[in-house]
């Protein structure tokens, strides 16, 4: 029972009928930096597929190469049956991207941005309209407002909406909620389950761990490489140790306390808890419990509960970062 | 028990519009205060005038005991400040950004050298001394920020979403870094869009268009909104104000 425990591994790659992406063994290194390493995933049509990873993962490479921006040192990419290197021309009107870094042009303004990105795909704000009006009615009320005099929130809309004008048949959201605040970003996702209804298939990226339980499959990134890709809830159940949930005051020497419990795996904190993962498989859960309350007890912390818990995202993806850097 | 941050009737406005309207705020010192809103709801503002950049238009503050209309030179050199937008300068070693900013906080050369060393050595970053900083990896250069912000020993620091776009390992790490700087008595006043993060506070207001309108311990909040999260007052709090916005 001593083995470390470890993380199974993704199932061989499946590529579903008509996958609108399927990407093969993707490398790109600036310099000595390597932005992605042995990429592979497929996306299936019609789902709300998340990249999901702290900055420097790779993340915006990945959207470059699949939106035909940048060539790959290594591997393959088809976006809508196309290659990515080979047949440029016939991907580019048929995306819709919204890069990390907010680029419309702020000396127009709303509807000017809109007629302009409908014009430079050959169509119209009048054509597009009926797609982006749940969002374009948000800001509509500003639309004679210089795109560079918005809040955050309305750039945000703005931009999706010059994503969409055109119809594309994918979407490609680079970190669209970033340093956006808890409310907008749930707006915001909302906005993209009604546009996944509508049967856009759509790649998002995001730092938020929250925000992951939202998609239908997520790839967990980190330093260019994938770590993981399932749907939110399996991910969580692939954690591979008993999980507990442990709340306690004062909280520093909680973690202290809990660090130095001799089956102790990993201690981190979640909110107002800790989450504690212990090294024994087998052993009983109350056991667990008594003996973790027992201990802290024993240090001073004498208002104290605990209790076994299902692990999420973020668990996994901490427990997997481990065993990247091992 | 002191008080690092004293606020009263807080107030500014830009011509007809009152960005932040009359907040009333104490912070202990050794407390770590976690200062929340929506976008646009006033949080850069009250900040700005907090550590002695922007007037108020009424109201007063007393941050680490100085007045921050007639004390404001005061006031600067005893707090620290952090943001993710504005931190240390990419093009200059960690070396030239220690020496920097503690030239600017007044400090001698011999105090450079031995504080900036010591904490170099507890960040486990020695062999970085001569990189620049904008090669380091972002999770590195937040908590390098934060420790240089922290190099001057203020009593009061002031960090604005440092942990935005950081691996969950190291976010973890730097709330225990603010953990220990807390348990050295210095007062941590920080945002963050991270609402797991609000949990990790004493306690927390929660702004909404200009004004505080939740403030308390995370635990005394979510009794007195029967919430079972931060996250969900958030919500419940910002969403009238998110909807007129829009």
């Amino acid at each position: 029972m001593s083995a470390p425990a470890v993380i199974a591994p993704d199932a061989p790659l499946v590529v579903p009928d008509g996958a609108p992406v399927v990407v093969r063994g993707l490398r790109k290194t600036f310099g000595a930096t390597v932005a992605l390493d042995a990429v592979s995933f497929a996306v299936a049509p019609g789902e709300l597929f998340g990249l999901v990873g702290p900055d420097g993962g790779g993340k915006t490479t990945l959207f470059r190469i699949l939106t035909t921006l940048l060539v790959p040192e290594a591997g393959t990419a088809t976006v809508l049956g196309r290659d990515v290197v080979q047949d440029l021309w016939g991907i580019r009107s048929r995306v819709g991207y919204m890069p990390g870094r907010f680029s419309l042009y702020p000396d127009l303004s709303v509807e000017e941005n809109l007629r302009f990105f409908a014009s430079v795909f050959g169509t119209t704000l009048a054509a597009g309209y009926d797609l982006i009006a749940p969002i374009y009615r948000q800001i509509e009320p500003f639309k004679d407002r210089r795109a560079g005099a918005l809040s955050g929130g309305m750039k945000q809309k703005l931009a999706l909406s010059c994503a969409l004008v055109h119809r594309p048949e994918i979407l490609f959201l680079d970190e669209p909620t970033t340093g956006v605040d808890a409310v907008s970003r749930r707006e915001f996702w909302d906005l993209l389950d009604e546009l996944r209804r509508s049967g856009l298939t759509i790649v998002v990226s995001t730092p938020y761990m929250d925000e992951a339980a939202r998609c239908q499959r997520v790839a967990l990134m980190q330093k260019g490489r994938v770590l993981a890709i399932d749907a939110p809830d399996a991910i969580g159940s692939r954690y591979p140790r008993p999980l507990f949930a442990v709340h306690g005051l004062p909280r520093h020497a909680l973690i202290e306390a809990l660090r130095a419990f001799p089956h102790a795996a990993s201690v981190q904190p979640f909110g107002d808890t800790l989450h504690y993962a212990d090294a024994r498989s087998t052993h009983p859960a109350d056991a667990v419990v008594a003996e973790l309350l027992a201990w802290v007890r024993g240090r001073g912390i004498t208002e104290a509960w605990a209790a076994p818990i299902a692990p999420g995202i973020e668990d996994t993806f901490i427990a997997l970062m481990g065993e990247a850097a091992a | 028990m002191s008080r690092a941050i004293e606020v009263q009737d807080l107030t500014r406005r830009f011509g007809a519009f009152t960005a932040v309207d009359a907040i009333t705020v104490d912070v202990e010192a050794g407390e770590v205060f976690g200062f929340l809103g929506a976008n646009g709801a006033g949080k850069t503002t009250a900040i700005k005038m907090l550590i002695g950049l922007l007037a108020p238009t009424s109201g007063t503050a007393r941050v680490a005991g100085f007045d921050i209309l007639t004390q404001s030179e005061e006031v600067r050199r005893s707090i620290g400040y952090m943001s993710q937008r504005f931190s240390l300068y990419d093009d200059l070693t960690v070396r030239e950004n220690i020496t920097l900013y503690g030239g600017i906080y007044g400090l001698t050369d011999a105090e450079i050298r031995e504080r900036g060393d010591g904490m170099l050595e507890t960040l486990q970053l020695a062999d970085t001394r001569k990189a620049l900083v904008g090669t380091l990896p972002l999770g590195w250069k937040q908590k390098l920020a934060f420790s240089v912000a922290m190099l001057h020993r203020p009593k009061v620091v002031f960090l604005d979403e440092p942990t935005g776009g950081v691996d969950p390992v190291t976010r973890r790490q730097f709330w225990e870094m603010i953990y220990a700087a807390a348990a050295r008595g210095t007062t941590v006043f920080v945002t963050t869009h991270y609402m797991d993060e609000a949990e990790y506070c004493d306690r927390l207001s929660i702004m909404v268009d200009g004004r505080i309108a939740a403030m308390g311990s995370p635990a005394a909040l979510k009794r007195e909104f029967g919430a079972p999260s931060i996250d969900e007052i958030f919500v419940r709090l910002a969403r009238p104000a998110a909807a007129g916005a829009a």
